[in-house]
């Protein structure tokens, strides 16, 4: 009996008090976007509140620009994957299945690349886009993020574990090395593309840095900057509409994150081995 | 007759190394061609620069007699099964089938996913493609699998459909890397005659290339036996088997090793290597050639057995399943013919015409 | 005029690496550079001129209060994270590897509550933490008063606020670092644990010392390396939350660099910054691949 106690409860309650502490903000944010404000400046702790406070709900989604956030974020890190595949896809297959001079050189340029964190060069393109007037637009959000190191060496790594001889085959059938690339090699890359994906969404719809730095409008806000906005614009009062804000804010990740939990682990975890 | 195909002096290197030495072979219209040789001998890249996927450093590729140097795979029109099949994973048999016509009949606007069937002329193609796929497929025996993708196909089937997706182009030549080696024994024997119906149903020519010298021997009309990246001798599989004309080719022809025989082992050609096959060396009571035996194989038909000669070289004879074997140890006289002789210069290799 | 065999092979890889390159180029290499060139210079933005000042950046950096701070501060920070965050991730995996086997729903919960702060959008989970930590109204502050304790300035104490905030960073990796355990926990061969209880070491810290500590090792140094990689670029829930304060107290590398180069416009500077954090970045990383090469080789 003690042995099961030592080896299962025990463990499984420090776990649980872990989780707690884990789940704390989530949970807090979740109580104060439901309670009614009189309740949130109590000096009691309830956790729960007497009444649903829709309202909460409400203002943030119809009195606040949190609408137009998300719709910024959507937009924003769905062109910036595009893009960035668009891009990326034909480098990595070129590197991977065919044999050309610089080769050896450009795949080293691109490790070398991927030693270098995007708050290094935020400077100078932060100077290239002044000088060409696109600062505060929606391009300027997309634009930097196109060139994707990491999306050429992961594609790069997955095309080099192709049998070269289904290129041939594709290439005796007559397809060019561009309907390669997309109608062969690409759909076969489908499982890193996800990986990709997922950690390209991820990274991107959670920056602040860029947007911070290349925008000012707050009509191009993305959701953390917007959350930012909102919350600086109240004085400290509407903390029941500003945590619904920031619920809805995070909720769309959550909500992918669980629905495909592995998926969006694994792709958050390649990410990491980049370093 | 012009040549359907012709390698002329091709060499090719990479880097430092020479892959390919001069190397030349005719292909007729209609033939079967072996390319024959071990691993690493340059027959699979004689083969790619024939398809096209593959340059030569110099030489020149001729395909119906002009100069097909500047084409690329796909214009050249000549079909290539490779070793592992090379399917499409992510289509369907039909769909890996229909592929080469689809982009010969298609325009790239036709091509594309949905508005393709908008293109004039588009449903149509689609249409006639089809009819030739179900037909090859029919061919094939591969009706019942065309919506299967290649994943879930045994290793005979997928060779099938490696095989449907050439014949479906109607291409002017045939070039198969190994199509058999990835497949068990019994079903290499049976693909083997189905190769043969389809080479004799179109009336194309083949090119094959294989390091197995049984299915080059029972397929071909002409063998290209290669060896380090150089022709060692092209002809009839009963030319290569009755006349090699350098030892190595002596060596790599025939079911069972040929036996090299020293001065002084018993049969007398001067300072030659006398090459002699175990089907020619039977026991004989008046045989010239005496060997002490050291162990037999009764396989119920024939007896193989191994002898020493006295100079203690290693010769094997093949006798008939009836023969007594004696007890190991004892002498055995062999008996030849002449005519069976084969007789090599001990430096280069090279054949001698045996004396007299 | 039809262009050679060569001619159109050559022309289609370009066609391939181009635009990829012509963007790496542009976007980072480029970008590198001009950083290191503008770190001895003390250009603003939007000044017409600037003056070379040689590694007069550097040593403002490093001689002024701020800037100092701004490097010990990010110092000291990773050197908390890195132990909780890579500790708890190793104990929070070793209890979920082990519950899977006694209850699997559960331990799969559990690895999904760990890793939700990973999935969540820092930012807004950090405007929820300063309500958690609010002076009056945030649960902590409550809960620490009814216990009969002393509340606490968490984000507005001087000598609090960079402790709060590396918990807050602890918080937000012990999932991420959970999964790279878990990973390391599923390749260690089984028979080895039974071979260990043959040996006498079945009881669950005689396991974990003869077997998971060791096979664990080179992932625990990987992780360590990516904690400390990604500790490093905190910024987040600095300007979120603190902006840097109170007085510089939780002002980090990252911050500065923003506040610096895109609040004060002191590109020169920021410039200089720029380079020290990448310097201890590319430091990080090169222990990084080290470490993954011994990984590799571990075996």
């Amino acid at each position: 009996m003690t042995r099961i106690l030592l080896s299962r409860v025990l463990p499984a309650a420090l776990l649980g008090l872990g989780a707690a502490f884990i789940l704390l903000p989530f949970v807090w944010m979740l109580s104060l976007s439901i309670k009614p404000r009189d309740e949130i400046f109590s000096t009691t702790i309830e956790l729960l509140p007497s009444r649903i406070e829709w309202s909460n709900f409400t203002f943030a989604l119809t009195r606040t620009d949190i609408p137009l956030f998300l719709w910024n974020g959507t937009l924003m890190v769905s062109l910036i994957l595009f893009f960035q595949i668009l891009f990326a896809v034909p480098c990595a297959y070129a590197l991977a299945q065919r044999n050309f001079l610089a080769r050896k050189l450009l795949f080293g340029l691109v490790l070398a690349a991927l030693l270098v964190p995007f708050h290094v060069t935020a400077i100078p393109i932060f100077l290239g886009f002044a000088q060409l007037g696109i600062l505060d637009t929606f391009q300027a959000l997309v634009i930097p993020f196109v060139p994707s190191a990491f999306g050429i060496f992961l594609f790069r790594q997955f095309f080099a574990q192709l049998p070269s001889e289904l290129f041939d085959a594709a290439r005796v059938d007559g397809l060019g090395e561009t309907a390669i690339v997309w109608r062969i090699a690409f759909p076969l890359a489908l499982p890193a593309a996800t990986a990709f994906a997922i950690f390209s969404v991820t990274a991107h719809w959670n920056d602040l840095f860029w947007p911070l730095i290349a925008t000012t409008d707050p009509d191009l806000a993305t959701p953390p900057r917007g959350i930012l906005y909102f919350r600086d614009q109240e004085s400290g009062d509407n903390v029941g509409p500003l945590m619904a804000a920031a619920l809805v804010i995070t909720a769309p990740l959550i909500i992918a994150f669980l629905f495909a939990q592995r998926r969006f682990i694994q792709g958050i975890a390649s990410g990491g081995l980049k370093g | 007759m012009t040549a359907a195909l012709e390698l002329r002096d091709v060499t090719r290197r990479f880097g430092s190394t020479t892959v390919l030495d001069q190397v030349s072979v005719r292909i007729e219209p209609g033939s079967f061609t072996a390319l024959l040789g071990a691993s690493g001998c340059g027959k699979s890249t004689s083969l790619r620069i024939m398809s096209g996927l593959d340059r030569p450093t110099s030489g020149d590729v001729l395909l119906g007699g002009s100069n097909v140097g500047e084409k690329s795979a796909y214009e050249r029109n000549v079909a290539m099964v490779f070793q592992s099949y090379a399917l499409y994973p992510h289509l369907s048999v039909a769909q890996n089938i229909a592929l080469p016509l689809t982009m010969r009949h298609l325009s790239p606007l036709g091509r594309l996913p949905v508005i393709g069937s908008l293109v004039p002329g588009t449903v149509a193609a689609r249409r006639t493609i089809m009819r030739q796929v179900t037909e090859s497929a029919d061919a094939l025996g591969l009706t019942e699998l065309l919506n299967r993708k290649p994943g879930s196909l045994s290793g005979g089937q997928k060779q099938r459909v490696a095989l449907g997706r050439a014949l479906v182009r109607d291409p002017s030549l045939f070039l198969l890397d190994e199509p058999l080696s990835n497949l068990d024994a019994r079903l290499r024997i049976r693909m083997r005659s189905e190769i043969t119906a389809l080479h004799r149903s179109t009336g194309k020519a083949f090119v094959y290339v294989t390091h197995d010298q049984t299915e080059a021997m029972a397929m071909a009309d002409q063998i290209v036996v290669m060896i380090g990246g150089r022709v060692a001798q092209a002809g009839s599989p009963r030319e290569l088997y009755e006349r090699p004309n350098h030892r190595d080719v002596a060596a790599f022809i025939g079911h069972h090793a040929i036996n090299f025989l020293q001065p002084g082992d018993g049969m007398e050609a001067g300072d030659s290597i006398v090459g002699i096959r175990p089907e020619d060396l039977t026991p004989d009571e008046s045989g010239a050639l005496v060997a002490q035996l050291e162990s037999a194989e009764y396989l119920g038909s024939e007896v193989i057995m191994s002898l020493r000669t006295r100079q203690g070289t290693q010769v094997r004879s093949i006798a008939h399943g009836d023969y007594a074997v004696p007890a190991p140890g004892t002498g055995v006289r062999l008996g030849y013919h002449a005519r069976k002789v084969h007789v090599f210069d001990p430096i280069t290799g090279q054949r001698r015409e045996a004396g007299a | 005029m039809r262009l050679s065999l060569d001619g159109r092979q050559a022309l289609t890889d370009l066609w391939l690496v181009a635009p990829a390159t012509l963007a790496l180029v542009l976007f980072i290499f480029v970008p590198v550079a001009i950083v290191a060139v503008l770190s001895f210079s003390d250009y603003q933005f939007g000044a017409p001129t600037f003056n070379w000042i040689g590694t007069e950046n550097y040593l403002t950096l490093f001689s002024s209060t701020i800037g100092r701070r701004a490097v010990t501060n990010t110092l000291l920070y990773v050197a908390i994270v890195i132990p909780f965050s890579v500790g708890a991730g190793l104990i929070v995996a070793t209890g979920i590897h082990r519950m899977a086997g006694w209850a699997p729903r559960l331990s799969n919960l559990m690895k999904t509550i760990y890793f939700l702060p990973v999935a969540a959008t820092l930012v807004a989970m950090s405007v929820a933490w300063q309500m958690v930590l609010h002076p009056s109204l945030g649960i902590v502050n409550q809960t620490l008063a009814s216990l009969g304790g002393q509340p606490q300035n968490w984000l507005s104490d001087r000598g609090l606020v960079l402790y709060t905030l590396a918990m807050i960073g602890i918080w937000q990796s012990i999932g991420y670092n959970m999964i790279l355990f878990l990973a390391g926990l599923a390749a260690i061969p089984p028979e080895l644990y039974d071979a260990a209880e043959i040996d006498g070491a079945g009881g669950a810290w005689s396991r974990f010392w003869t077997v998971t500590w060791p096979m664990l090792g080179p992932t625990t140094l990987f992780v360590m390396v990516i904690t400390a990689t990604n500790a490093f670029r905190v910024f987040e829930t600095v300007a979120t939350m603190t902006g840097g304060g109170p007085a510089f107290a939780s002002d980090t590398l990252v911050h500065a660099l923003y506040r610096e180069g895109f609040v004060y416009f002191k590109a020169g500077y920021a410039s200089a910054l720029t380079m020290v954090f990448f310097a201890f970045l590319l430091a990080l990383t090169a222990l990084q691949l080290r470490v993954v090469e011994r990984k590799v080789h571990y075996r």
